[in-house]
């Protein structure tokens, strides 16, 4: 084999308390398509970032061409022929689509921008990407998704990559763009570029790649010839993780009579949810899987009001509900609380105190004709604090100085203050540390023994099968397996994940 | 429409800590947040008042601080209304032509009889509401941007004066109630103005502080998606704050004629930018969600003292508009400055 | 290949502004008592002009989603210095017309500084500026009057053969000039680039500060040009506020009426330019329909209003409400 193009060892990087990556090896061969798999949150994307430059690693040394490397930026990573796709799209909506692809260096007559090289260029790139029917002219604000993630790779093109990363690149794509895709892709290797790619399905990987790697909590722990390892195989490594995480018993399941708090039927939404069913008993943690951007978070979303032009029936206690917006879902005759997915930009005030934001979904039940009163308001924060230990020096400080954990504890105390029947909630555990997620678990439990209906979106696998009573994994916009008690194992939650037991439900 | 930055109003206030500011045993979160600006600007006002006291003793005496006080009610009142729209991150460029709105309003209404001259200023203040409301529905609902919805609101506001005043004559002179609240002095020495101020503030205090709608207001200012998924509706505190502020500058206006004797087109002219001005310098984001009312206040003083040593030293306006401009742009980038953003 | 389709939706704004523009200004002429004579074009194209080149200035800050509100009291202190220096020899008047436009230049530069490096919001930081360049323009001229040269004025805003009113060609030849090229300069993209998504543009490499500064120093060149202009059709400068704050306001209005979207990223100087030739034309229409001129300033709101709400329109296919809030 030729020497590695890009070889990285020891690669370690932090966030806070969270260890990314931890001591990676890997090696990457001009003429190659390297797979990496991996669960959510196993290293893949900061590995990537890594190499692009985006961030800088805390110990261990890449190697590009035999000669150590240290990227500052995305510039000085792209300028040594390293791209990436990122699954953030970088495009510019107003701008067209030649303007996109050759955005900062676009071809130049006397200084001025040369429209007729540019797109000619941007038609070859386009070309070379699979896209010839996308037209150059059209405004990126214009495509679908799927197109503008096969316009984002033909921009990837059009910096001359010697060693081209696609995260996740196929994942918003339809099975025709993906053959094209990939016919771009094994035209590449030809070439002797070195491609990294990242997929969650199998299938693809099979098909394309020459080298497979698994991570597994920040490690790469193996690397093997495609094709040497069965599917079975692969799906074991990995998920071979500890669980440290200390999750509450569960109890006896909830008899099936238990008329539901919350009932859905057929719930339909544009093209990202298809005639969804489900119940969920009071007493009961049900959780929501499958792959990221499955359509868990457009359910929550609709069940809390904020999506318009929603189909299907929905009934809490037996009623039906119209839910036309979050303060229609919060009231009390509905009782419904959604911990949203982003605590930054969806949870919290961030400039307001931590009291403000605790008090904030619930001041209606601390005020009289819209007064606040403020000896009932320090009192339900008060037991708010206790009750989930959330530490802050102060509660008179901007919500903000707190760690993430705590934020995240906040965003559950306001919720828990509105004394909510239906609790949904999106990743809640999404980048916090392990012992505020194992106090996150049994504050879930503990509302569900109390009474409350629990529904629990996670990228986590190993959170789905230590909380939750059944599973729901979604694919596609819709429900294509339900696993109850012991059928919840990791195995099984992957398998459906990746849709491999062709249980492409209709 | 406005001038510039040529305000009506001229002569130096008090240092004096603001008439409206609470005495809670405890600091509040809200001045605590605003600290550096508004510790700044009242800093920048006792400066100025020095400075003032160089030229002339008489710049510190109670009688001129307080008829300085009184001109500045009017800014007051106007930049209050200001203040609340701009904590949800929105503008009011209305400002002009609704004070002129409650001016004149209040002044016709007066034309009815007994019942007209008494309900005259709630007359012009329901007719600020109302345009008030109108803005609050075009950016609530309609989500056109507010800088350019209160635009046409002003112009339309402005069309509507010039329709009433042109084609008749109608009755332009303030009430006797609308001239004692802008120049009486019905307890001790303090100006009623003052006094309007006053009640204005501390109604405002309460209703930013202690309400659900105050909060509401800072939290819509912050993140308005945030507000929105915690069950808030938030449209509706848009369209409450829009109409609170057509509601003040249209008071503002009423005031206005009464101290003036009578309502006239471009009375609110000049009242806009200083507004805006008297807001950002207290401290108060133009993005929205951070600001107190102390800091407004102080902005109010800063503004209408600055404009008054400007003017008794006889500043020409020419220089009077550069060193005011030059002053809010030193503050501003003393302690206004955003946060970096991408590169 | 069907390029029209996307050159269409390109113009899209800046044609139905034309076309309305055109629409209105036929209505206009035809119920004119002159007709459609050289003399009334020619008033129609100097009053439209002058606001033309104001809201082409304020065109290039809102496409960066900025705004400036200085561009009025720009065009009065280019109209005062115009009036001090654009008179004399020859060499003179060369001398003064770089020197106005420098001007023009400079304030804009320098909000452009207040905001890339200052990091000011645009809003405060230009009123605060124009307040600056308004004492300029008062200390320049406390009383209206001055001269500026009347050949060259006369020339700049006469008629030219076949009655073609001279204001309109210089305004074609400056777009030309300066619009043409910004529009494909790398730097004309990354103004539209930093209006439309911020972070993509820097993730894309394009030079966002110097975009921001061209787009606020090329609004002050352009409220200048308008400032000349203005003393070209009064022979005099005059530091009117009122006319400084209408120009600011009108721009922001003249835009909007044009196409340009205030959120930025989107929307052409010659839609500007169409928006502001509309925005006068309102004006004359009233005239000539006898409608008493009461009327003109309510009818103005009353159309401003309701051109800006034709936008909301989009909110009706909004599927997900949290996308209202743009987070």
């Amino acid at each position: 084999m030729t020497p590695p193009l890009l070889s990285l060892s020891g690669i370690a990087k932090r966030y806070g308390a969270t260890r990314a990556l931890d001591g990676v090896d890997l090696a990457l061969h001009p003429g190659r398509i390297h797979a990496v798999l991996g669960e959510n949150g196993a290293g893949k994307s900061s590995l990537i970032k890594c190499m692009a430059g985006v961030v800088q690693p805390d110990a261990g040394t890449m190697t590009l061409d035999g000669t150590p490397v240290r990227f500052a930026d995305p510039a000085a990573a792209n300028a040594a022929g390293i791209v990436c796709v990122f699954q953030e799209l970088s495009l510019i909506p107003d701008l067209s689509v030649a303007d996109n692809i050759l955005a900062a260096d676009p071809p130049r007559r006397f200084g001025l921008i040369d429209r007729r090289e540019q797109r000619h260029r941007a038609e070859e790139l386009l070309a070379r990407a699979g896209a010839e029917d996308i037209h150059p002219l059209a405004l990126v604000r214009d495509l679908p998704l799927s197109r503008r993630q096969l316009v984002e790779i033909a921009k990837a093109l059009g910096r001359r990559p010697r060693l081209l990363i696609l995260d996740e690149a196929t994942s918003a794509l339809t099975a025709r763009d993906v053959a094209s895709v990939f016919r771009v892709l094994k035209d590449l290797r030809r070439q002797g570029l070195a491609l990294v790619f990242i997929s969650h399905r199998m299938g693809e990987i099979a098909e394309l790649a020459d080298d497979c790697s698994v991570f597994r909590n920040g490690r790469n722990v193996a690397t093997f010839p495609a094709g040497t390892r069965s599917d079975g195989e692969v799906v074991e490594m990995m998920i071979g993780r500890d669980y440290s995480h200390a999750y509450p018993a569960k109890p006896p399941p909830v008899p099936e009579a238990t008329p539901p708090a919350l009932a859905v039927r057929d719930l339909g939404w544009g093209d990202r949810l298809h005639g969804l069913s489900f119940a969920v008993r009071p007493g009961e943690v049900v959780g929501l899987g499958g792959l990221d951007g499955q359509g868990q978070r457009e359910l929550l979303l609709a069940l809390f009001g904020v999506l318009r032009g929603t189909s299907g029936e929905v009934r809490v206690d037996g009623r039906p509900v119209a839910l036309a917006s979050p303060a229609d879902a919060k009231a009390a005759r509905n009782g419904i609380a959604l911990i949203p997915e982003d605590r930054k930009t969806e949870g919290l005030m961030l400039p307001m105190s931590v009291r403000e934001n605790l008090s904030f979904a619930s001041l209606g039940r601390v005020s009289r004709g819209g007064v606040i009163d403020r000896g009932a308001e320090r009192r339900a924060v008060d037991e708010m604090v206790q009750l989930l230990a959330i530490k802050a020096a102060d509660l008179d400080v901007p919500v903000a100085s707190l760690s993430g954990g705590n934020q995240q504890k906040v965003v559950l105390a306001k919720w828990l203050m509105t004394r909510p029947r239906i609790v949904l909630l999106a990743d809640p555990t999404r980048g916090i540390d392990v012992g505020t997620k194992a106090e996150i678990y049994r504050l879930l439990r503990r509302l569900a023994d109390e009474g409350a209906a629990v529904l629990l979106y996670s990228t986590d696998y190993a959170e789905l099968i230590g909380c939750c009573d059944r599973v729901l994994v979604l694919y596609g916009g819709r429900i294509v397996r339900e696993l109850a008690g012991d059928a919840i194992t990791e195995r099984a939650l992957v398998a459906s994940a990746l849709n491999m037991n062709g249980a492409e439900a209709a | 429409m406005t001038s510039p930055m040529t305000p009506p109003v001229t002569p130096p206030v008090t240092p004096r800590l603001d008439p409206v500011a609470p005495a809670p045993s405890r600091v509040p979160a809200a001045l605590r947040r605003a600290d550096p600006a508004v510790a700044t600007a009242f800093g920048c006002i006792v400066a100025l008042l020095l400075l003032g006291s160089l030229y002339s003793t008489s710049f510190l005496s109670p009688d001129y601080l307080l008829q300085q006080l009184q001109v500045g009610s009017f800014l007051a009142l106007v930049a209050t209304g200001l203040m609340v729209v701009v904590l949800l991150g929105q503008i009011d460029l209305s400002v002009p032509w609704i004070v002129t709105v409650g001016g004149m309003m209040s002044t016709a209404a007066a034309g009815h009889g007994a019942v007209g001259t008494a309900l005259a200023i709630p007359f012009g203040v329901l007719c600020g509401i109302g345009f008030g409301l109108v803005n609050g529905f075009g950016v609530a609902y309609l989500r056109v941007p507010s800088m350019i919805f209160t635009l046409g609101v002003d112009a339309v506001a402005q069309g509507l004066m010039v329709l009433k005043t042109g084609g008749s004559a109608p009755q332009d002179m303030a009430t006797p109630l609308m001239r004692d609240l802008a120049t009486g002095r019905a307890l001790g020495p303090v100006p009623n103005a003052v006094w309007v101020w006053v009640a204005v503030g501390a109604a405002t205090l309460f209703l930013l502080g202690r309400t659900t709608f105050g909060r509401a207001v800072y939290a819509i200012g912050n993140r308005e998606g945030a507000a929105y998924l915690s069950g808030v509706r938030t449209r509706r505190v848009t369209l409450v704050a829009f109409a609170i502020s057509g509601g003040l500058s249209a008071l503002a206006g009423a005031l206005l004629a009464g101290y003036s004797g009578k309502a006239y087109q471009g009375m609110g002219d000049g009242y806009l930018l200083p507004a805006i001005a008297a807001v950002v310098l207290g401290g108060t984001s133009i993005l929205g969600g951070r600001g107190s009312y102390l800091g407004t206040t102080a902005g109010v003083i800063l503004i209408t003292l600055l404009q008054s040593i400007l003017s008794v030293v006889q500043m020409p306006d020419a220089g009077r508009q550069v060193i005011y401009g030059t002053v809010i742009l030193a503050m501003l980038l003393l302690y206004g400055r955003g946060n970096k953003v991408g590169g | 290949m069907s390029d029209w389709r996307f050159h269409l939706r390109d113009a899209k704004g800046t044609l139905s502004a034309a076309a309305v523009f055109v629409l209105l200004f036929a209505l206009y002429t035809l119920n004119h008592p002159a007709g459609f004579s050289a003399n009334v074009v020619q008033t129609a194209a100097n009053k439209g002009v002058l606001l033309a080149f104001v809201a082409v200035g304020q065109t290039f800050v809102v496409l960066t989603a900025g705004i400036d509100l200085s561009v009025g009291a720009i065009f009065i202190l280019a109209n005062c210095l115009a009036s001090v220096l654009v008179t004399g020899t020859p060499a003179h008047v060369a001398l003064g017309l770089a020197a106005v436009l420098a001007a023009g230049l400079a304030c804009g530069l320098a909000n452009g500084a207040l905001v890339v490096y200052g990091r000011l919001q645009p809003i405060v930081a230009t009123i605060a500026s124009g307040a600056i360049y308004f004492g300029l323009a008062l200390w320049l001229r406390p009383e209206p009057g001055g001269d500026v040269d009347s050949t060259l004025a006369d020339a700049l805003t006469g008629q030219l053969a076949g009655g073609l009113p001279a204001s309109v060609l210089v305004l074609a030849a400056v777009l030309l000039l300066v619009w043409v090229p910004f529009r494909r300069s790398l730097l004309g993209r990354a103004v539209y680039a930093v209006g439309s998504a911020e972070a993509s543009a820097y993730l894309s490499g394009l030079p966002i500060r110097r975009a921001r500064l061209l787009a606020y120093a090329l609004a002050g060149l352009f409220s200048a040009l308008g400032g000349l202009m203005l003393a070209f059709f009064t022979y005099s400068g005059e530091a009117s506020a009122t006319n400084a704050s209408t120009y600011t306001l009108d721009s922001i209005a003249a835009i909007v009426i044009g196409g340009v979207s205030l959120f930025g990223g989107a929307g052409s100087a010659v839609g500007a330019v169409f928006g502001a030739l509309i925005f006068r034309t309102i004006n004359d229409l009233l005239f000539v329909f006898d409608l008493d001129p009461l009327w003109q300033p309510l009818f103005l709101g009353l159309v401003l209003l309701g051109a800006v709400s034709l936008g909301s329109l989009r909110l009706l296919r909004l599927k997900n409400r949290l996308e209202l809030f743009g987070s």
